[in-house]
């Protein structure tokens, strides 16, 4: 958790400095999803990721300095440059992508599933993506596809209240997004997002049961952005309400872990140093690497 | 004349159909109170309310759908899909229903809809928001398809989109919105498949659509320096499209140039390509040249983007390579 909340802030300190391209969506308060659910998965297990993906793709153990060169544009990124900062994948870890189509990686879950399924091993997929994502096309059918296939995917939706700038209320008629597994045939559980032993104890018997070969479970987290969609600072956008901010704003799931004990302040100084120095030297690689040539445009189009 | 940017252009043209036409209505993701990805419905919510400016859920295939039903039952929806590349999920229903309706059953319905979207690279965000894909609607008998590159065509054009009894597919380009230029405060209209000479030229004929009729007025502007005198045509709707001005223009220059950002394979440029040859190969006096988009996906690092999206530079290459032999 500690070193998405690090890679995030810098983040989002160098797009201010003009140091990356094009747009960001930051993944800062949700922290606790990536960090419960990943670990829960082996290295050989998969994930799918959205475009809010870098925590996503730290948690499952992604390398900060080629993301970081990735988000630069630099040719030592993990897409060589191709991709950015939506699009970060590691296939030697699992990480099947992150994807600026939203709803796009439900169904590539589900295709990991069944070849999980067909290779004959117990590997997982653990699927995020966002509440509005729930609205698309590709979520009822690959909840459907991966319940009457029993197949080895968890569906981790990450309630964060907002799609871009739509709320949770105008865009949904049922209380609860996990409400809907229940019309697919499998189990919707609903979660305290900001808790990451919440998170972790409910994916660890999704993990079980899809591994036991019993099929797919729908976990939903609720969460918070606290940077807003992109670019945008939540709070100062006229879309949202101040207070809510500041509710979410408090339950800090790095915080809420060290209060309950869970971690003992001086370790939790000694990781803060550490990923601190992890992060910079991220850096110091990223600002180092060269940006492709104009013509590495042309590699790659085919295998 | 006043000047008023590309988006403000659009957002006049859906505010007077709106004035004018009750059954006009926009549907789209985000499109209501935050006034659209690309801020083109800021504000509209306020005067029409939520009826009218409806927000949507991230439903694609739902969006065109729900339009479709809407135009064949007498609304005159417009619908916007916040990214071009992002229609492929409602693929579909733009192509199999929206496009079909009215030749498949024999003429007995009309589905007077307009799906705007814009297309295009230039900023930064990589393969799956930067594509340019008129082709595929060239490609769909049934769509009509308009490509505007100025104010002044985008006000005009999108009224005359929101009049038509077709389908239209709107492509709005995401470079051109703060772009300002001439817009009369007077009603207007362009009427579709009408040509535009964006400059006069005598001795080649660029044809170039959307943002690439910029880069082509640059590149001309820089020939002239050089003594080369180039026309320049925006066909702005490509279907249907106008291939008498395109015809005339060849025969007057001889010699032609077809820039599109879109890429070379089965692009825009390949038709409009065989159209000169189809009109005018008689008058040719060298062979046509295309400057597209490369055909790869469009890359995020800003090195491998401006390598894939063709600029002045290559335009003027290829001009030079027919007028001077070079
Ligand atoms: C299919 C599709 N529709 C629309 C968009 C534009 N868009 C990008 S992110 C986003 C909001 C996604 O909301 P959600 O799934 O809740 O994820 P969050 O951003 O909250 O993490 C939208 C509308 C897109 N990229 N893909």
């Amino acid at each position: 958790m500690v070193k998405i909340r690090f890679f995030e802030d810098k983040a989002y300190e160098l797009f201010s400095q003009n140091m990356i391209p094009g747009t960001l969506h930051l993944y800062a308060g949700e922290e606790a999803v990536a960090a419960g659910v990943c670990g829960n998965l082996r290295i050989d297990d998969y994930i799918t990721s959205t475009h809010r993906g870098h925590g996503h793709c730290i948690a499952k153990g992604g390398d900060l300095k080629r993301m970081m060169a990735e988000l630069m544009g630099k040719k030592t990124g993990y897409c060589k440059g191709k991709g950015g900062s939506m699009h970060i994948a590691d296939m030697s870890i699992g990480i099947l992508g992150a994807v600026g189509i939203v709803g796009a990686g439900l169904p590539i879950a589900v295709g990991a599933g069944l070849s999980a399924k067909l290779r004959g091993t117990d590997q997982v997929c653990a699927c995020f993506f966002g509440d509005g994502a729930a609205n698309n096309g590709t979520f009822g059918e690959s909840l459907n596809m991966a319940a009457i296939w029993k197949l080895p995917v968890i569906f981790v939706c990450e309630n964060n209240l907002y799609a871009m700038s739509v709320p949770y209320s105008t865009a949904f008629a049922v209380k609860n997004i996990a409400d809907r597994a229940a019309g697919y045939g499998m189990p919707g559980i609903v979660v305290d997002g900001m808790d990451v032993v919440e998170v972790y104890r409910a994916t660890r018997e999704a993990v079980e049961r899809a591994r036991r070969g019993e099929g797919p479970t729908l976990i939903e987290c609720k969460t918070y952005r606290w940077r807003g969609h992109s670019r945008l600072k939540a709070h100062e956008s006229k879309l949202y309400d101040p207070k809510e901010y500041e509710i979410w704003r408090r339950k800090d799931p790095i915080n809420i872990f060290r209060e309950r004990g869970y971690i003992e302040d001086e370790m939790l100084n000694k990781i803060e140093e550490e990923v601190a120095s992890e992060i910079e030297e991220a850096v110091r690689f990223a600002v180092e690497s060269p940006f492709p040539e104009p013509e590495e445009a042309l590699d790659d189009v085919y295998a | 004349m006043r000047e008023i940017t590309y988006r403000e252009a659009l957002r006049e043209a859906l505010i007077e159909e709106m004035r004018r036409d009750e059954r006009v209505f926009l549907l789209g993701e985000d499109i209501g109170p935050y006034g659209g990805a690309f801020q083109v419905t800021q504000g509209l919510i306020e005067e029409f309310g939520p009826e009218r400016v409806r927000d949507t859920p991230i439903s694609e295939s739902a969006i065109v759908g729900t339009a479709v039903g809407a135009a064949m039952t007498g609304m005159r929806p417009v619908a916007e899909i916040m990214f071009g590349d992002l229609t492929a999920l409602a693929m579909d229903q733009i192509c199999n229903q929206a496009a079909k309706i009215h030749y498949m059953f024999g003429g007995q319905a009309n589905v007077p809809m307009v799906l705007r979207t814009p297309f295009g690279g230039g900023v930064n965000i990589a393969a799956h928001h930067s594509q340019s894909l008129e082709a595929w609607f060239m490609h769909t008998p049934g769509l009509e398809v308009a490509t505007p590159s100025t104010p002044y065509d985008a006000k005009g054009l999108l009224k005359t989109a929101i009049r038509r009894d077709n389908p239209v597919i709107f492509c709005e380009h995401k470079v051109l919105y703060p772009k300002k230029g001439p817009v009369p405060e007077e009603e207007y209209t362009i009427p579709f498949g009408a040509a535009d000479v964006k400059r006069e030229g005598g001795d080649i004929t660029i044809i170039a659509t959307l943002n690439m009729v910029h880069k082509a007025l640059a590149a001309a502007d820089r020939l002239a320096e050089d003594g080369v005198d180039a026309e320049v045509i925006d066909p702005r709707t490509l279907v249907p499209l106008d291939r008498k001005t395109i015809a005339e223009s060849v025969m007057k220059t001889h010699k032609v140039v077809i820039v599109t950002e879109d890429c070379k394979t089965g692009g825009v440029s390949a038709e409009l390509m065989a159209v000169v040859m189809e009109e005018a190969f008689d008058y040719l006096d060298a062979p046509i040249k295309r400057v597209a988009g490369t055909d790869t996906p469009i890359p995020f690092s800003p090195p491998l983007e401006g390598f894939v999206i063709p600029d002045e530079d290559r335009i003027i290459r290829a001009v030079r390579e027919i007028v001077k032999g070079e």
